[in-house]
């Protein structure tokens, strides 16, 4: 019965995150946007949990331990380039190009 | 296993491969070493001499007409290809046996003389050791993949030898050719090896021999396409029309080499090959037929060119080639005259060894003269010699025996064998007229030989002495060590005969009767053919007097008075000059198959698909046609981070979009 408003929420909330990822140019507010797609699919999982089985509950820890590993990473990367750089703007993180 | 001294047999090929190893070795540690080399070098070769007797009395004492065959390991297990490494015993195999170990011990002992100031004196003895090892697995193996490897590796040692001073590119180029003309035949060889396997399903000798009477129709295709090809690849081993260019140029090599590969054993391959397959070529009448008539046709030609050479050791390698052509005609009439082929290959190996060496000791006496007076004259060429008979008198004896044997006199050895092998040869003129050619051919080839050969030995021994006056005091016999073996092998030329005295002469044709069964079944195949006593009575006495008017045609034509040394010598003209110039054989050869082949690898293979096509449209075209995609594609990587989620996304959604409709 809060299946569909369950489902909304999610892509509403997956959305942002992809506009996010794709507008901003922050990298920790990007980084943000990414926890914000993982944390929408694990509310689908969840509630697709419901009918569908004990399945989807399961996938949701493993997903909470990637995005924490993820996290943790993920920080130290941007901490480093930080260091290196002054600034953590994408703009700035290019050197792939030429 | 038979529990006697036969089971030995291993051993003798497993001494000289013993030999090379030891040998090989010590060239690379310490290639000065002399003393331990001829050590192990001649002691490997004597060992396996004395094996061979041993081998040779036991199996005598069987009193056995089938083989003896010892198969060691499975070598090639394929399906139905079943090949063991394995070698037979039997009445021709200990012969050859006997001839290769015995005639290679002489020659080794006479090359510890003839080499010993040599710098490479460790690495020759280990290719002559090497060499002995291939022979014997030629001549001992069981199966034809067995005697293929001999084959082969009898081959790569002459090319190592005739090279064997290959800092001069005369020699290497020699050598060169020597292999490439080989493999010419031994292409034959394999193509008449698989065409075996396919009729007969099995490549042991034993094996194909039974099965050849039912896996054949006789005078059929196939084995005479069979027949050819193992022919093809007897003229490159044995030096015959067309493929006998390469022997006259390995002379190249040192004279013990010439003496040993190039007379007495190697080119002696191809007769043993068509005698050991005598069943084969009895049933294929037209394979027989063109054996003899190419052995009959290179004899007459080779001895033609010989008239007219001027290096000692070109003359002795075309009366090689003619006297290989000679055993060809033996074998290729094929029955009971294979004994004389044989006969024939076992004297031939005594005589022309014994001048091959003696040919030797003369090149070493001049080189040695010519190194005392610093000149840098020709040491082989028989116009820079003349009169040496006053200062090498065993060297000239003896090489007169063994002239006198090769020219057919009685009662040395190549009289009996020669006319052996005339009288076999007249006798299938009666019901089949080509052999008359083929005899007479032979004959021809007889007065020949007899006139080339008193020609050197008066060029070289006799006469005014053409060496010059400084040279002259230093012309001096070789040492002991290379004129004992002379001894020895001019006793053989003398004696040899006594193998096989004919039954004309009351003997008891010991060797005709000892290779009975090899040839038994194929004498059933042929027509049966007999001359009457007083028609051989008339052969002997043409053949004798065709010997006796080519020694003292010689004698009385050639004016010693008149020769000028080698670098005064005018040129020939018309005839002669043809001869000398060796029918111009060579310079055809390379102007219908040496050039168009040049042309054609470095015109089309080369400049055409090697450059244009390969590198140019393959591999050049490869890469600049990677280089174009990338520059097509480059517009795609922006660098922005951005930019690859958004297209990322948009993969997604396509995905998606795919999966859902």
């Amino acid at each position: 019965m809060l299946l569909s408003p369950a489902l909304e929420i999610s892509a509403v909330l997956f959305t942002l995150g992809v506009a996010g990822v794709l507008l901003r140019r922050n990298t920790i507010v990007i980084f943000m946007c990414v926890e914000l797609m993982l944390n929408a699919v694990n509310l689908t999982f969840v509630a697709l949990a419901q009918p569908l089985g004990i399945g989807g509950q399961v996938f949701v820890f493993f997903v909470m331990a990637v995005a924490a590993a993820e996290a943790a990473v993920g920080l130290a990367i941007i901490l480093a380039v930080y260091r290196h750089k002054q600034s953590v703007s994408l703009q700035n993180m290019n050197l792939l190009k030429d | 296993m038979t529990g006697t001294a036969v089971d030995l047999i291993w051993l003798a090929p497993a001494l000289a491969l013993l030999g090379f190893v030891l040998n090989g070795t010590l060239a690379l540690a310490r290639p000065a070493t002399k003393t331990a080399v001829s050590i192990i070098g001649v002691g490997v070769l004597l060992g396996a001499f004395a094996i061979g007797i041993a081998v040779f009395r036991s199996f005598v004492a069987l009193h056995t007409d089938a083989p003896v065959v010892f198969q060691y390991w499975s070598w090639i297990p394929v399906g139905s290809l079943q090949v063991n490494v394995g070698f037979q015993v039997d009445q021709l195999s200990t012969v050859m046996l006997l001839v290769v170990t015995g005639v290679g011990s002489l020659i080794h002992i006479f090359s510890v003389g003839y080499m010993q100031e040599d710098p490479g004196y460790a690495r020759y003895f280990a290719y002559l050791n090497l060499f002995v090892f291939f022979m014997l697995l030629l001549v001992l193996g069981s199966s034809f993949p067995v005697m293929f490897v001999g084959w082969e590796g009898v081959g790569l040692c002459s090319y190592l030898l005739i090279g064997f001073w290959f800092s001069d590119k005369v020699n290497a180029d020699a050598g060169r050719k020597a292999f490439i003309m080989n493999r010419i035949g031994d292409f034959g060889f394999m193509v008449a090896m698989f065409m075996i396997f396919w009729s007969t399903g099995s490549l042991d000798f034993g094996t194909v021999f039974s099965h050849a009477p039912t896996a054949f129709v006789a005078g059929g295709g196939a084995i005479t396409a069979i027949t050819l090809f193992l022919f093809l690849g007897c003229t490159g081993k044995s030096a015959q029309i067309p493929l006998y260019t390469w022997l006259p140029d390995a002379m190249a090599g040192p004279t013990p080499v010439s003496a040993l590969i190039h007379a007495a054993t190697m080119v002696t391959a191809g007769v043993y090959l068509v005698a050991r397959c005598n069943l084969l070529f009895a049933m294929a009448p037209v394979s027989g037929a063109v054996v003899a008539g190419v052995g009959a046709l290179t004899a007459l030609f080779a001895a033609t060119i010989a008239l007219k050479q001027w290096d000692i050791k070109r003359v002795l390698a075309y009366s090689t080639i003619s006297q290989l052509g000679y055993m060809f005609v033996a074998v290729g009439t094929g029955g009971a005259a294979i004994s004389a082929g044989i006969f024939h290959l076992a004297t031939h190996a005594f005589f022309k060894a014994l001048l091959f060496l003696g040919s030797g000791s003369v090149i070493f006496a001049m080189h040695r003269a010519y190194h005392a007076s610093h000149s840098h004259e020709d040491a082989q060429d028989m116009r820079n010699m003349g009169g040496l008979a006053r200062h090498m008198p065993w060297t000239t004896t003896l090489m007169w025996i063994a002239t006198l044997a090769i020219a057919g006199v009685p009662p040395l050895s190549g009289f009996f064998s020669k006319d052996e092998i005339l009288t076999a040869v007249f006798a299938r003129g009666t019901p089949q007229p080509a052999w008359l050619v083929f005899g007479g051919l032979g004959l021809v080839t007889a007065l020949l030989t007899a006139f080339y050969m008193t020609r050197l030995m008066l060029y070289t021994f006799h006469g005014p002495n053409r060496t010059g006056g400084e040279e002259r005091r230093h012309l001096f016999e070789a040492p002991w060590i290379m004129t004992a073996p002379l001894l020895v092998l001019g006793l053989l030329s003398l004696a040899g005969g006594l193998l096989n005295v004919p039954e004309l002469y009351h003997g008891n044709a010991w060797l005709q009767h000892w290779l009975e069964p090899i040839s038994r079944s194929s004498v059933a195949l042929l027509p049966e053919t007999h001359l009457a006593t007083g028609t051989e009575w008339m052969l002997v006495g043409i053949a004798v007097a065709v010997a006796a008017i080519g020694i003292v045609g010689a004698w009385r034509l050639l004016n010693l008075e008149t020769i000028v040394p080698a670098h005064s010598a005018p040129a020939e003209r018309g005839f002669a000059r043809v001869l000398r110039n060796k029918w111009y054989v060579d310079e055809i050869y390379d102007a219908l198959i040496v050039r168009p082949i040049v042309w054609l690898s470095r015109e089309v293979l080369w400049k055409w698909i090697d450059q244009q096509v390969i590198d140019g449209a393959l591999v050049n075209g490869a890469a600049r046609g990677t280089r174009a995609v990338g520059w097509a594609n480059r517009w795609l990587q922006t660098g922005q981070v951005g930019v690859y989620v958004a297209v990322f996304l948009v993969g997604v959604l396509l995905l998606l979009w795919r999966a859902m409709s």
